[in-house]
């Protein structure tokens, strides 16, 4: 069984990576909080790799990314808030199960989302679907607020509490894995290749029978379906969801790893969400308080002194071999 | 009779890109159509591959009607063409530019490719066999790996026929393929147009601004005019017909020299 063995190629870069950050964690050489930003950038590089797909690889401008990471994040903790509780805690395996069917449901329900914002918007040139997802941001930003006049658990702008702690390193890790996996195997395979046609020239791909409504409404959907999962594992890794980590400008957080680390480059998307996160938080320990905000000079510093340097992406079209196309090249 | 065209009418405005455009092509054939510019040869090609919607006519592919359908459509039910500006996928390599036309015809699904089954790996290799192939027509075998945008020109072109017949189509149109190539480029374009035919069993129908390869090549030209078909005929006889050669050289006005075209669009 090929694909059985391809599966279980995938615990080799799990244990790698999950396995040192485990081992400091609990040797107590990386403290607590380190190893919360370190899951945190695994969440902001699967959210990424759903962007990169959406914009990188199938040229679809959308800016509404951080809204459908939103509601990944308020419906997983809304179904472990309703079913975790029935289950005490001993019951590892149960509260496993919930949380996991949460957070793929989180990915479904942006998913879905994406779907129907998609299929009035996607017929029309990238421009628009860019303005159209810009406004959904904004809606969502205020459905998120106003949530709590309708599922007074979702608590609206005064913030959700009450999440149960449930994102660990080996279920981010393994998310993020996962995440990898599916997006390389998507991208090299013909379904990628469709995806990749439409980005470069949308009318010669139709002319090679790629249906390119439908591909673009699959590859926004699926993207989004990356940032719904994502969303779910934040909100059970810092248990506190307001809406504001929802506004559309956080959307364009995404878009600038995803731009840094290169349009369609993998490699590039995973390393600048992780110095994303890193440089973030880096600088909070590294400058002294009162020039915090001090970040928000030096990173934009940062950004385009690395455009001018690097115009298409940290690596170019350069991938590490693991997320390279080894089939049939 | 595999391609059909029945009173095909197609406005832009005020203009009539298409008007009444009447074509049939048998199966097998190597026609070829001329016109000055302008004359909606291109439209015409456009709204037979489903990129523009006709006002008015029909389109008829082997047994099937297909007009208005979707461009994708179109081309899976055995239509394929190149462009007057070449539209290669510039940032991709030779190799992905032919992989990319296999789509349709790739048996596996979305799962397979993700879970990377047996049925993936197979079908895999056979796209990659199968585009080597096409390339080793083309003689483009040792640039697969190059982005299309770096090819040279004649190459760009010769790709861009290349990944059209990688479509598997019954009728190939070919939209100026001799656009910008020297002499000795178009006599090879001629002689590879005439292998590829004969060897994909393909019916051939293309728009041409050079009369050598027209008239060279083409058993039966049609010639069109303000988006009508004003002649249409064997190379010789269309080179004699009067109204062809009043529509690109003008008519002769009592002072004996070639006058201005007296229509105006």
């Amino acid at each position: 069984m090929t694909w059985l063995k391809n599966i279980a190629k995938a615990i080799l870069p799990f244990v790698l990576l999950s396995g040192p950050v485990m081992f400091l964690s609990a040797s107590e050489i990386l403290n607590p909080y380190w190893v919360q930003i370190f899951q945190l950038a695994c969440i902001v590089a699967i959210s990424a790799l759903g962007l990169n797909l959406i914009y990188g690889f199938t040229g679809l401008f959308s800016l509404g990314h951080a809204a459908f990471y939103g509601v990944g994040a308020y419906t997983a903790a809304l179904l472990t808030k309703l079913y975790i509780g029935a289950y005490g805690d001993e019951a590892v395996f149960a509260t496993g199960a919930v949380f996991l069917g949460s957070l793929l449901a989180g990915g479904g329900a942006a998913a879905l989302l994406a779907c129907l914002v998609g299929l009035p918007t996607l017929r029309l040139t990238s421009d628009y679907l860019g303005i159209a997802t810009l406004g959904f941001g904004v809606i969502m930003k205020v459905l998120f607020d106003n949530a709590d006049s309708f599922l007074p658990q979702l608590g609206g702008a005064r913030g959700m509490t009450g999440i149960q702690r449930m994102t660990g390193v080996p279920w981010t890790v393994a998310a993020l894995v996962a995440a990898i996996l599916v997006i390389r195997n998507l991208v090299h395979s013909t379904y990628g290749r469709a995806l990749v046609a439409i980005r470069e020239d949308e009318v010669a791909a139709a002319a090679m029978g790629i249906d390119t409504f439908r591909y673009k409404v699959i590859g926004f959907t699926a993207g989004c379906a990356f940032a719904g999962v994502a969303g779910g594992l934040y909100a059970h890794l810092y248990t506190f969801l307001h809406p504001s980590t929802f506004d559309f400008l956080k959307s364009f957080d995404v878009l600038m790893i995803v731009v840094l680390g290169g349009l369609g480059n993998l490699t590039g998307t995973l390393a600048a969400s992780f110095a994303w996160v890193f440089l973030l938080e880096g600088m909070r320990v590294a400058l002294p308080p009162e020039y915090i905000e001090f970040r928000w000079v030096l990173i934009p510093l940062l950004l385009i002194v690395t455009m001018l340097v690097r115009p298409r992406g940290l690596f170019g079209v350069r991938e590490i071999p693991f997320l390279r196309n080894k089939v049939y090249r | 009779m595999i391609l059909e065209v029945q009173g095909l009418t197609r406005h832009f405005g005020g203009v009539r890109a298409l008007d009444g455009v009447d074509l049939r092509i048998v199966r097998g054939e190597l026609a070829g159509i001329i016109g000055p510019n302008g004359s909606g040869k291109t439209t015409l090609f456009n709204v037979i591959t489903g990129i523009y919607h006709p006002d008015r006519g029909v389109v008829m592919l082997g047994e099937g009607e297909i007009t208005g359908l979707p461009s994708d459509e179109i081309a899976r039910r055995g239509i394929a063409r190149t462009f007057q500006n070449i539209r290669l996928f510039r940032e991709l390599t030779v190799v992905d530019n032919v992989r990319i036309a296999h789509h349709p015809h790739v048996r596996y699904g979305a799962i397979a490719a993700l879970l990377r089954t047996g049925a993936f790996y197979s079908e895999e290799r056979r796209t990659r066999e199968e585009t080597e192939e096409f390339l080793s027509i083309f003689s483009l075998q040792d640039r697969g790996k190059e982005l299309a945008k770096n090819l040279p020109y004649g190459d760009q072109r010769k790709l861009e026929i290349a990944r059209a017949l990688a479509s598997r189509p019954k009728v190939l149109l070919l939209d100026e393929p001799a656009a910008g190539m020297n002499p000795s480029e178009v006599g090879a374009l001629m002689e590879f147009i005439l292998r590829i035919r004969e060897r994909f069993s393909l019916t051939v129908l293309l728009i041409e601004h050079q009369m050598r390869l027209a008239m060279g090549i083409c058993e039966r030209l049609i010639v069109m005019d303000f988006g009508q078909v004003i002649a249409r005929g064997l190379p010789a006889e269309i080179r004699r017909d009067p109204k062809v050669i009043e529509a690109y050289l003008g008519k002769r006005d009592d002072t004996g020299a070639a006058g201005i075209r007296k229509k105006t669009r």
